[in-house]
């Protein structure tokens, strides 16, 4: 636990330090979703329809955006080399580090949502349920994506390559967390969507580490 | 006597087996396809419903059937290769993923050829349509990380992680947009056939199966020999191979 919260604290400084990324992911997202209208017309009618799944696909792709400076600054200073030759269980600061990630990029993203969702003519109710299906799906991206991260760490063209091999496995969570909203404006219960989103992000949770504690020790070899 | 399979585990002994039993595989596909194919277009009766138009599935389930399959294969290789670092699993897994995403490939481009006459339209966003998209995106993914990355044992072990990880999110991606769809469009188009299907036309599907299956054995065994030599060139045997130009 203190390993867990040493490395926390050790990520989110090293963040607040460089806020200047972590504001540009979250411009990123606004820019995004602000865009849709100018491409398809800014009636009220038509915005309010696609809200919720402009909004998902636009945090799907500010989370992709910064997901590549997940471990490339350690791996560069060699301190991940040091992590995984540490006794410590690398699970454990693995999880740390993407929850660090994730309170630096995924929490903005769900906290700046409402506004995002007045925007598009969302109902108080929809929106509601909208920023908490972010709140439990972003997690899930983060941790799929440190999946990826870990695995083009080093490469060229890292980047573009790590949107191929996470935006794929991502889709169930678009679907749910986009499905909720729309679930909720034909008057359905959305308590299913929500189970499945958390569940997805625990599964997530359990395995993700170890593929990325994998990847990394590839990596590092 | 005990044969020991084990044996045909190392990338030596495995190189001229591979050899011998590409020619058999390729034999086998070229007949079975030539028979699945005169099967089927000549013998078939015309479908009561669809008329001719149905005759592509001789071509499209086979595929269909087969990308998925390879994936399933590759999962095992990966999980066998990581489990017991065994070099030949990760040569496998490499070797099979070009035929899968070709099938992939083929089993999309055939759907929509398909649907066009059958449903009106080139692309639907059935479960199974979009499901068989995202295994091409998932094929080529595994495909590109192991060509970005240039250290071969990463390339291998990576391309081992992301073909697992691949593998537990195919049926929750299946699943989910098979909801997604049921959710968006009520009775949209499905895929099921008419209910009665002709012997002939099942003959000619398995045998069709039969060849995909035949094809992609050769195809795999004939691009394993070719990684196999390329990644043991610094081995004795293999230096002795390419000198005599003998890699045929």
């Amino acid at each position: 636990m203190k390993l867990i919260l040493g490395m926390l604290h050790r990520d989110l400084l090293i963040a607040w330090r460089s806020r200047g990324d972590l504001l540009v992911a979250l411009c990123f997202f606004v820019v995004v979703a602000s865009l849709f209208p100018f491409g398809i017309g800014a009636d009220a009618a038509r915005l309010h329809m696609i809200g919720a799944g402009v909004i998902w696909v636009a945090a799907l792709l500010a989370s992709l955006l910064a997901l590549p400076r997940l471990f490339a600054q350690d791996f560069e200073s060699g301190v991940l080399e040091q992590l995984l030759l540490s006794p410590e269980p690398p699970v454990l600061w693995v999880v740390a580090k993407i929850l660090a990630h994730w309170l630096g990029t995924g929490l903005p993203v769900v906290v700046i949502t409402p506004l995002l969702g007045l925007m598009y003519q969302l109902e108080p109710g929809a929106i509601g349920i909208l920023t908490a299906t972010l709140a439990l799906g972003t997690p899930a991206l983060s941790l799929l994506g440190a999946i990826g991260a870990a695995l083009t760490l080093g490469l060229r063209g890292g980047g573009s390559l790590l949107a191929l091999l996470v935006l794929p496995l991502c889709v169930p969570i678009l679907i749910f967390g986009a499905g909720a909203v729309d679930a909720w404006a034909s008057g359905l219960t959305v308590q299913g969507h929500l189970a499945l989103l958390g569940g997805l992000s625990l599964g997530c949770l359990a395995l993700a580490p170890l593929a990325c504690v994998a990847a990394l020790r590839l990596a590092c070899e | 006597m005990t044969m020991n399979l084990f044996r045909f585990s190392s990338p030596q002994t495995f190189y001229p087996l591979a050899g011998r039993l590409v020619p058999v595989f390729a034999v086998l596909a070229a007949l079975s396809c030539i028979f699945g194919l005169y099967l089927g277009f000549f013998v078939a009766p015309s479908d009561a419903v669809q008329g001719e138009v149905y005759r592509i599935i001789f071509i499209h389930v086979p595929a269909a059937w087969m990308s998925m399959f390879i994936y399933v294969v590759m999962a095992f290789w990966s999980a066998i290769g990581l489990g017991l670092g065994t070099r030949l699993s990760f040569y496998m897994t490499r070797a099979l993923a070009p035929t899968g995403a070709l099938f992939c490939f083929i089993a999309l481009w055939t759907g929509a050829l398909w649907g066009r006459p059958t449903w009106g339209t080139y692309w639907v966003w059935d479960a199974r349509l979009t499901s068989q998209l995202l295994l091409q995106f998932l094929y080529f993914g595994f495909i590109a990380l192991t060509s970005a990355i240039e250290d071969p044992r990463r390339a291998d072990k990576a391309g081992a992680i992301i073909t697992l990880v691949g593998v537990i999110n195919v049926p929750v991606i299946y699943f989910s947009v098979k909801w997604w769809n049921t959710l968006h469009q009520g009775a949209s188009v499905s895929l099921t056939k008419a209910p009665s299907m002709a012997t002939t036309m099942l003959l000619g599907m398995l045998v069709m199966a039969f060849a995909t299956w035949f094809y992609s054995l050769a195809m795999s065994l004939y691009r394993v020999r070719g990684i196999i030599l390329e990644r043991e060139r610094h081995t004795d045997w293999a230096r002795q191979l390419i000198s005599k130009g003998e890699p045929k």
